[in-house]
């Protein structure tokens, strides 16, 4: 059986619990002396890059190092080969190199999707981020810090986030964050609202699990965690809104916004932040924004998936339109 | 020249009668024939058509031959049934001048398969900026009629207004690949519910409903006449036949896979359905399928787009837009067209044959079957059900959604002016 994890859309709940679950094991390795378990010893990884993301690209490797896997680090930036070409051609020579999975960051929505059913080569495929479709693990590591500051360490074990009220706030548009959040956080329970001007939110919108509102303020006294996601300042020059001011006003998280929210609730954001843009330095520096665990918690859930996808008896990610056809 | 009685076949569907090919024209259509000193083709039931014209086929040459070439590209013509075609202007060097598109005609003449009627370029080096010689183009021994930026749109409203006007000087026609382009910045797909799932670039439908509004009130302004290149949404649909109500001279073609094929195909992320206008949904595809069969939309065009196995063999952004259509056209109508009641075969003949010639002013095709006319003819095995092989496509490229795919009918003979080019299914 063909193992990959493309989508988040292609967990279940109970796969997404069992990740969730592994990573608070693999998040003990980090607090022991030496922070490495041998499940992987003798398999290949190779970072496929073909997009930047040094903080993708890192979390990835320490999760694969602290599982004893040898990696392979591959950036394709800056080739002037045709990326088609590319893409077909260096999956190929990896995969008679013999590699075991490969990590996959690309500009093209959908090509790790090709690379997983294609027929080019028979590694796991996982999915790093992808144009603007997918980010399955960061989606996981979202939802493991939700759970962990929402639920508990311990008494989340075994839990989903029912009930649970996540907005979502920006670039919804352009965001493989918000896409696979959205799919990801349905699945576990959560109720999900999406937040941003309209010329940020794709036509098509409405089928999707969650709600979606222009006002920020309406929304905040009914979220247990908010994530602001970025926006990129090139979106200024197409007319997505009038000014960074504009949009900072109506859309930026500040603290007085912030003391609208229930005392528990949690401040979100993926990386790396725009401070004074979408957030700014009062909220990101404050307890309640978990930044800096989410990056922590990065490396322990691409553990567990590499765990599970490799090194585990029993598969817990199947990819189940690649199952089909294969 | 020897002659050839196709015996019993159903003229345009109708009854079975005997059509006997004498020289290059038909010399007889009637019950009982006699056969003697003739060849004789046993039709047994399959349908007689006018050979079909294609109004929208991309050649290639010159340039891409590695994709496609007039003789490769008229084989799959006449395998598909179709007697001419237009080549359009988007080669390398583009058809902007009269010594591409007389090379081209001239191709076409030379390899037989079928006629090869060129289109121009509107804008030199499909550009924009600049109109191309269109009047040397007609002038030349290619006579070009029909005149299209295809593959871009002629966005400039100024320009559009001073081709349609130019063109009316010797009757041509300006074909619109309708397209709004900062609409369509990094479009991958139709825009709707299945864009936002994958994260692909929307390809709006306002995009080229925009563009047709504007230009049929170009035309009614200026008293031209503007044919609009594969029309993909219901809301254009509403636009042609507003404008059509209205006397506007307009006519509109869709293309075979615009009747067949959703975007839901696209969640395959397999870039064999990566086409400019892109597939759009269920409604669209309905609404097209009654606006060809009401007349709205006056032609069936295949935007035949050849492209190399690795231009579709890689990720979807990277693939090259388009699909090849001519060997499978027939089959895509019968199925979406006469099979679910929408056309008959007299139908097909008018949408596929007679109104193409018209607007290109092919005036040798698109003839009725009838005694004194040019023997363009097809012959069509209705009755076939196979599945799509590309393996077998005399087109140089295999780029086709519909490999696998079941689909009826099958064309067995073309006759171009009385020379077979295709015999049972052969090309000779």
């Amino acid at each position: 059986m063909q193992r990959h994890l493309i989508s988040a859309a292609d967990l279940t709940r109970d796969d997404a619990v069992l990740i969730l679950d592994t990573a608070e094991e693999m998040a003990r390795v980090a607090d022991r002396p030496i922070k490495k378990l041998p499940t992987l010893r003798g398999r290949t990884i190779v970072n496929l890059f073909f997009e930047d993301s040094t903080r993708t690209r890192i979390s990835f490797e320490a999760a694969e190092k602290r599982l004893s896997a040898d990696v392979i680090n591959f950036t394709a930036k800056g080739s002037s080969v045709s990326k088609g070409e590319s893409l077909k051609d260096t999956a190929q020579t990896l995969e008679a190199m013999g590699v075991d999975a490969v990590v996959i960051r690309h500009g093209a929505s959908g090509a790790p999707y090709r690379l997983a059913t294609s027929g080019w080569i028979d590694a796991a495929v996982i999915n790093a981020g992808d144009g603007t479709h997918q980010h399955p693990t960061q989606a996981l590591l979202d939802a493991f810090t939700m759970r962990r500051r929402l639920v508990g360490r311990d008494a989340g074990l075994g839990q989903d986030l029912s009930g649970r009220r996540i907005t979502i706030v920006g670039d919804v548009l352009h965001s493989r964050v918000a896409r696979s959040n959205v799919d990801l956080l349905h699945t576990l329970g959560a109720q999900v609202t999406l937040v941003a001007p309209p010329t940020l939110v794709p036509v098509g919108v409405h089928t999707w699990p969650c709600e979606v509102s222009y006002d920020l303020d309406s929304t905040l006294a009914k979220s247990d965690a908010v994530m602001m996601l970025r926006v990129q300042r090139e979106r200024m020059n197409a007319a997505f809104f009038p000014t960074e001011r504009e949009y900072s006003r109506r859309y930026g998280l500040d603290g007085l916004r912030m003391a609208r929210m229930p005392e528990h609730a949690i401040v979100m954001h993926p990386g790396p932040m725009v401070r004074g843009m979408e957030i700014t330095a009062e909220v990101a520096d404050s307890d309640r924004c978990t930044v800096v665990e989410q990056v922590a918690n990065g490396v322990s859930i691409r553990m567990a998936v590499l765990y599970l996808l490799l090194g585990g008896n029993e598969p817990a990610v199947t990819h189940t339109r690649t199952t089909e056809e294969k | 020249m020897s002659k050839i009685l196709i015996r019993g076949a159903k003229v345009l569907g109708g009854e079975p009668q005997d059509v006997l090919i004498d020289g290059e024209i038909i010399a007889e259509v009637g019950t009982g024939l006699s056969d003697e000193g003739t060849v004789v083709v046993e039709a047994d039931g399959k349908v007689l058509l006018p050979g079909l014209v294609d109004l929208h086929t991309h050649l290639r040459e010159p340039g891409r031959e590695d994709s496609e070439t007039v003789l490769t590209g008229t084989r799959a013509a006449a395998s598909g049934g179709f007697t001419a075609v237009f080549a359009m202007a988007n080669t390398f060097p583009v058809a902007d001048t009269a010594g591409v598109v007389e090379q081209v005609y001239r191709l076409g003449q030379e390899h037989g398969y079928c006629d090869v009627q060129p289109i121009g370029a509107v804008t030199v080096g499909l550009e924009g900026k600049k109109l191309a010689e269109l009047g040397a183009m007609h002038e030349s021994a290619a006579g070009v009629t029909v005149f299209s930026d295809d593959g871009k749109c002629v966005d400039d409203a100024v320009m559009m207004r001073r081709a349609l006007e130019y063109v009316k000087a010797f009757g041509g026609v300006v074909a619109q690949h309708a397209q709004e382009p900062r609409l369509t910045e990094g479009a991958q797909m139709n825009e709707g519910v299945v864009s936002a799932e994958l994260g692909l670039g929307g390809w709006p439908a306002v995009a080229e409903e925009s563009i047709i509004a504007r230009d049929v009130l170009l035309a009614e302004h200026v008293g031209s006449r503007v044919h609009i290149c594969h029309l993909s949404t219901a809301g254009s649909v509403e636009i042609v036949r507003w404008a059509k109500s209205r006397g506007i001279d307009v006519t509109a073609e869709v293309t075979p896979h615009h009747l067949l094929l959703t975007d839901e195909l696209v969640r395959s992320y397999n870039p064999v359905y990566k086409v400019n206008p892109p597939l759009r949904t269920e409604r669209d595809v309905l609404a097209l399928r009654e606006a060809l069969a009401d007349g709205t939309i006056d032609i069936v065009a295949t935007d035949h787009a050849p492209h190399p196995h690795e231009d579709k063999d890689c990720e979807w952004g990277a693939a090259a837009m388009g699909m090849v259509g001519l060997e499978t056209a027939l089959s895509v109508v019968q199925e979406t067209m006469v099979a679910t009641g929408l056309l008959d075969w007299a139908g097909v003949a008018d949408r596929m044959s007679v109104k193409p010639a018209k607007i290109g002013r092919a005036s040798g095709h698109g003839r009725p079957v009838s005694a004194g006319e040019p023997a363009n003819l097809t012959l069509v095995d209705t009755a076939y059900r196979g599945s799509v092989d590309p393996a077998g496509f005399a087109s140089r490229s295999r780029n086709t959604p519909y490999e696998g795919r079941e689909l009826p009918g099958r064309v067995t003979h073309t006759w171009l002016r009385g020379k077979a080019t295709l015999v049972d299914g052969k090309l000779t």
